[in-house]
């Protein structure tokens, strides 16, 4: 069934602009919500990362934990082992008050890339944050017009984005416009 | 006659020429020229008509304060009105037309209403076009329709084709304004290490130093200005931006700019305009100051500009619009003009100047330059119909006895100077008067006040009131070390020392004379653009309108495009003095961003087309639309109303799909409903909380239909919730409810019962759902192989199984919303589309048929099913829904209980639940109200009932609806009279009437969901 399952906007991407644009297909993302400093060795020994702090991303075995708010984190790994990363949380957690499940079809994730001015030029069209205080190790929630998404640097010249599948096809047309020619701003 | 210099203009290129046509003749310029400049090159000084009067309107100012020179610019889908031409960077191929005029510029037949002036004074529009009353509609309005408004809305049919964008920044400072101030600011915040925003409005850095002869550490100001740029363009942490203008500030250091990115070179790819959206922690409003006109009779007319504004014509671009200058003026700057003038070469017969006594240093060059200076002299009148060709000198202190006629074709005014405190005053900034300068200044001890309580604006420069080029300097560097103190920094350099020529004390002056009288009083003109005049403002005052927001309204003083900035100041001086107050008593209006006019464009930014809203697509989306789908909305999300085939109405569509799923399979794409997960060891007792069921006591394995009611007791969503284990629920509700009920449950976690251990989760889009109907809905689904027993006995009505169906991980619920045999198979949203198709495929010997909403909505009606937002509008109980039976005896409290106990709630007269059939098998029409007898004390008819849902049923061959009636259930076969919009021959309302039934039509014993 494996080519039953595809991503929001399977291949698309956009590279006429000042950015390029990709969709990232599938990805897989787990949610827990717990008391997370109790929740902390139970992460460690399923994902073998440490429990990150406020807006920040650990990595593991295979998987990235990335803090989401004061009880929750999302984990981010390969699609086909989401499944099993919320057996193992739920093993680990027994006993323990917590929500673990998998949210990997759920959302959309692309990624942009580009010279570190430009990248960051057109991410700043589209969220209020401050894209110049975030580094690489942070996962900053925030919303792209209209829309929540998170951002994160993998790079500094390539970043991500998640948003709901629903909007995956909103969120793409945002950026590709936003990148688009001629649309160089020289701010960042 | 206006024409181009010989020699001069330091902003334009005269190696190149522009061409561009306005009312459709072609002419030339330069790069570098506005339209502006470039018209008065070309001999055209009268540019557009004034508003009421429609008198003919030459170019004033020389920026963004412009009143008159506003045009249509572009054709076809790039038309855009009131664009000011001191604004507009000339470009190949301009094209421009006047405003507000017609047949002609020159000859408009608006014109008579100048002739009949006592007829539309101030405030006419409250005393006029009363009587006869029918005549309103029908004559007035549509007259006044028609020559009302200046310029010409974009057509219709038009679609702007320019991009627009915004763009979000955090920095320390912006500073608005690149005059000297301004880039003194920059330096000394930008050396201090300040990430900061500087933004021009114009296209060029420095602001009026380099025309008004100030010199800065020893060089021309133009030289200073050259190299400060070139220090701060190498700083990393300053950024510069030319063409762009601060238009507002608002709360929390939110400061909104209007970049126009490529207004002067339309060719480009690049967004038309950029909206910045700057939270910064400081502004410095490096501003500047605009002059005043003087209020003299005819001071109007084309060829009558500010004196500054004349120099800048004759400096910047090398243009004049007249030979011969008279200077009029209550202050010594304007002689600046005088020596620019003679400087290029143009005559200036004498300067008008209205104090007794005039020798500060300015004026003593005029005199040594051979200049005529006449003290204590005012002008009476302005001679000329089209322009100017006299003026007619008076003394100042007089009521306008006529002493000399002086032949001239241009007039320059300056009635002193106003410094821009706009960006000031939008957050609350109070200003105090200046009496020796007469001006209001921004008061330093009342600044605009950020979340901290600290003051957030400063203004430097001019802007603060330190209108002479010495005093700007210092200030400038004065207002940013305050800010530099607060990062706990200092200026590493003194500031420099910058020089112009001192100037004596000016004295206001605002009627030219002093004692004109009313008929002069009449042609002393304000407001350049609405048409407001010295006499009107009095009028106002006569009649009451006291206060200065009141008499602004009254006249509409201020109240153009321009909003107000040549006639702000004149007008409240005027009003004070007629109610014999003092200025500051009488105070400003209320500056309300943005500064200047921006575009909808940049407001909208680049939410347009596809991207206008975050349109939401389920997995199954793609097929929906490869199919002919015809899409409703619900909330973001586009759900197929219908599958109509080819040639197919949707009305047949919908009846096609109810006789297909309910005699064989019909597949829905219900994975927009709303799935939240509800965990932890608290989990029972929460949801008894919210729902009126009891749903503590639902077994692992089995769902229930609940109903969530507000704190009022009012239904707001409904839904079947899945136990799923000891401590988990599945929540599902409605489409629109899914976020909404997700929200509230977190509210009520995070601020009442925050120590219970409950956990939610959002899972609405991990999962497609989609609903397998009909008699043949478990064939189906036994023949796509199943390790599952799909048997009745096995899962049945209300239970749900785990497994795997035709090779997908699923979740079978035995729910069923339209009475038939269904199951709604739940598959992770990456495998929805392929789930969906194997659907079909298998299905297809079954007759599987797509069904959409409307189906939907028409087989729950055919079972009495009620629906959210249909039989509930926000007032409705379950009680009125004759649902008591989910209405939990048991518990003792839930959300809604207690307002359930209410009088209102409990009273046996609220209307009630059922079914309705008419009797000749029509559909009754949508919202309409069953009759009672008699009229209430509106004389409106009075009512017993109302429609909630209406249909035409294809399963039972007529149409059906359900209502809420007086005393409904009790009323079985009582026959009601409706209303209709339709009248009968004789002009009476169409009545329908109606059986009252049971909601229930189809399969009352439920015994087809069962099997």
């Amino acid at each position: 069934m494996s080519d039953a399952t595809i991503s929001a906007l399977p291949g698309a991407e956009s590279h006429h602009g000042i950015v390029t644009i990709r969709e990232m297909g599938l990805q897989g993302m787990v949610s827990l919500r717990a008391d997370l400093a109790g929740a902390a060795r139970a992460v460690k020994q399923v994902t073998g990362a440490a429990m990150p702090g406020l807006r920040g991303v650990t990595k593991g075995r295979g998987c990235q934990v990335a803090w989401m708010s004061p009880d929750e984190v999302l984990i981010l790994c390969d699609h086909a082992a989401a499944d099993k990363l919320v057996f193992d949380l739920g093993e680990a957690l027994t006993g323990q008050h917590h929500l673990v499940v998998n949210v990997s079809d759920a959302r959309a994730m692309f990624s942009l890339a580009g010279p570190v001015g430009a990248l960051r030029d057109v991410l700043s069209k589209v969220t209020p944050a401050d894209i110049s205080a975030i580094a690489p190790g942070e996962m900053r929630r925030t919303r792209l017009q209209q829309v929540a998404a998170a951002i994160w640097f993998e790079t500094q010249t390539e970043a991500r984005v998640i948003c709901f599948r629903s909007v995956g096809r909103y969120v793409f047309d945002l950026l590709t416009v936003s990148a688009g020619k001629g649309g160089a701003v020289g701010y960042h | 006659m206006s024409i181009r210099l010989a020699t001069g203009g330091r902003l334009i290129d005269r190696s190149r020429s522009i061409g561009f046509s306005f009312n459709g003749k072609t002419l030339t310029g330069h790069p570098g020229d506005t339209l502006a400049s470039a018209l008065m090159a070309n001999g055209q000084m009268i540019m557009g008509r004034s508003f009421k009067y429609h008198r003919p309107r030459g170019v004033v100012a020389s920026g963004a304060e412009e009143p008159n020179a506003l045009v249509n610019l572009g054709t076809g889908n790039r038309h855009e009105p009131n664009q000011r031409a001191t604004l507009t960077e000339l470009f190949e191929g301009l094209t421009a037309t006047s405003q507000n005029h017609w047949p002609s510029l020159n000859w408009d037949i608006g014109e008579v209403n100048a002739l009949i002036p006592q007829l539309l004074p101030a405030g006419f529009y409250y005393k006029t076009f009363i009587h006869p009353r029918p005549f309103w509609k029908h004559v007035f309005e549509p007259f006044i329709r028609q020559s009302a408004g200046l310029g010409r809305a974009p057509d219709p049919e038009h679609a702007d084709p320019d991009r627009y964008e915004q763009l979000y920044a955090h920095v320390d400072l912006v500073i608005a304004g690149g005059g000297i101030a301004g880039l003194q600011a920059a330096l000394e915040a930008g050396r201090a290490g300040l990430r900061v925003i500087l933004c021009e409005q114009g296209a060029h850095w420095g602001g009026r130093a380099p025309v008004d002869g100030v010199g800065i550490d020893g060089q021309p100001a133009a030289d200073w200005v050259t190299s400060a740029v070139q220090e701060l363009e190498k700083m990393d942490n300053v950024h510069l931006r030319l063409r762009m203008m601060v238009a507002g500030v608002y709360d929390h250091g939110y400061v909104i700019g209007y970049e126009r990115v490529a207004d002067h070179a339309p060719e480009t790819d690049a967004p038309r305009h950029r909206l910045w959206r700057i939270r910064a922690a400081r502004v410095v409003s490096a501003t500047g100051a605009l002059e005043r006109p003087l209020s003299f009779a005819g001071n109007d007319k084309p060829c009558v500009m500010l004196a500054s504004a004349m120099r800048d014509y004759v400096v910047n671009w090398g243009v004049a619009p007249g030979a011969r200058t008279v200077i009029v003026t209550n202050n010594d700057d304007a002689y600046r003009t005088a020596l620019a003038l003679q400087a290029a070469g143009l005559a200036v017969p004498c300067i008008v100047d209205a104090r007794a006594k005039a020798d500060g240093p300015l004026v003593q060059e005029a005199r040594a330059r051979g200049l005529r200076v006449l003290t204590g002299m005012a002008i009476a009148n302005v001679k000329g119909l089209r322009g100017v060709v006299a003026v007619q000198l008076c003394a100042q202190d007089g009521t306008g006895a006529v002493l000399e006629d002086v032949v001239c074709d241009a007039v320059a005014m300056s009635g002193g100077w106003s410094p821009v405190v706009h960006l000031w005053s939008h957050c609350g900034g109070k200003l105090i008067w200046d009496s020796k300068g007469a001006f209001f200044r921004p008061d330093p001890d009342r600044p605009p006040t950020d979340q901290h309580g600290q003051g957030f604006v400063i203004c430097a420069g001019a802007a603060d009131g330190a209108l002479l080029a010495a005093d700007t300097m210092a200030n400038a560097s004065r207002s940013i070390r305050k800010i530099l103190h607060e990062h706990g920094k200092d200026a590493s350099d003194a500031a420099p020392l910058t020089s112009a020529m001192a100037e004596a004390p000016m004295m206001p002056v605002w009627v030219m004379p002093a004692q004109a009288g009313v008929k002069k009083r009449a042609k002393m003109w304000l407001d350049f653009q609405n048409d407001v005049k010295v006499s009107d403002v009095q009028l106002a005052a006569r009649e009451g309108f006291e206060s200065v927001e009141h008499a602004k309204r009254y006249t509409t003083l201020g109240m153009a495009t321009d909003q107000g900035k040549l006639s702000n100041i004149n007008g409240l001086a005027i009003l004070a003095q007629a109610l014999d107050e003092d200025i500051p008593r009488v105070g400003t209006t209320t500056f309300r961003p943005p500064y200047t006019p921006i575009s909808m464009g940049a407001i909208a930014g680049e939410g347009r087309g596809a991207i206008f809203q975050p349109l939401r697509r389920t997995s199954i989306q793609d097929w929906h639309e490869a199919h002919g789908a015809h899409f409703e909305p619900v909330g973001y999300w586009r759900r197929p109303y219908c599958f109509p085939k080819q040639g197919e109405s949707h009305r047949d569509a919908v009846n096609r799909e109810i006789l297909a799923t309910r005699g064989g399979l019909g597949l829905l794409d219900a994975s927009t409903l709303g799935k939240i997960i509800v965990k932890g060891p608290d989990a029972a007792r929460f949801l008894d909380m919210l729902y009126t069921n009891l749903m503590s006591s639902l077994a692992p394995g089995k769902c229930r239909y609940g109903l969530m009611c507000n704190e009022n007791g009012f239904l707001m969503d409904d839904g079947v919730v899945a136990r799923l284990d000891d401590e988990t629920f599945l929540v599902h509700t409605t489409t629109g409810g899914a976020d909404r009920i997700h929200a509230h449950m977190e509210d009520w976690l995070q601020c009442e019962w925050w120590d219970w251990k409950v956990y939610t989760a959002n899972v609405t889009e991990q999962w497609a759902q989609i609903a397998v109907v009909g008699p043949k809905a478990r064939a189906v689904l036994q023949k796509l192989g199943s390790d599952l027993d799909l048997s009745n006995a096995a899962l049945p009505f209300m239970a749900w199984a785990e497994g795997r169906i035709g090779g997908f991980d699923a979740r079978a619920f035995r729910i069923s919303f339209s009475g038939e045999l269904s199951f709604e198979i739940a598959v992770p949203a990456a495998q929805g589309r392929a789930f969906w198709e194997a659907l079909l495929a298998a299905g297809a010997e079954f007759g599987a048929t797509p069904y959409g909403t409307e189906a939907l909505h028409v087989m729950r009606a055919e079972k009495g099913f009620i629906m959210i937002g249909d039989e509930t509008d926000g007032t409705v109980i379950p009680q009125d829904l004759g649902l008591d039976w989910a209405i939990s005896k048991k518990k003792t409290d839930y959300l809604g209980k207690r307002a359930q106990e209410r009088p209102h709630m409990t009273d046996p007269l609220r209307w009630k639940l059922v079914g309705l059939e008419t009797l000749d098998g029509s559909v009754l029409p949508d919202g309409c109200y069953a009759l009672a007898d008699g009229v209430n004390a509106n004389g409106q008819r009075n009512t017993q009932g109302r429609v909630t849902s209406t249909y035409f049923s294809p399963t039972l061959g007529r149409g059906i609806a359900m209502g809420l009636v007086l005393n409904g259930p009790g009323r079985m076969g009582d026959v009601l009279d409706f209303n209709t919009t339709k009248k009968t021959a004789k002009g009476e309302m169409r009545t329908i009437k109606a059986r009252i039934v049971n909601p229930v039509f189809y399969d009352l014993s439920g015994e087809k969901q069962n099997v």
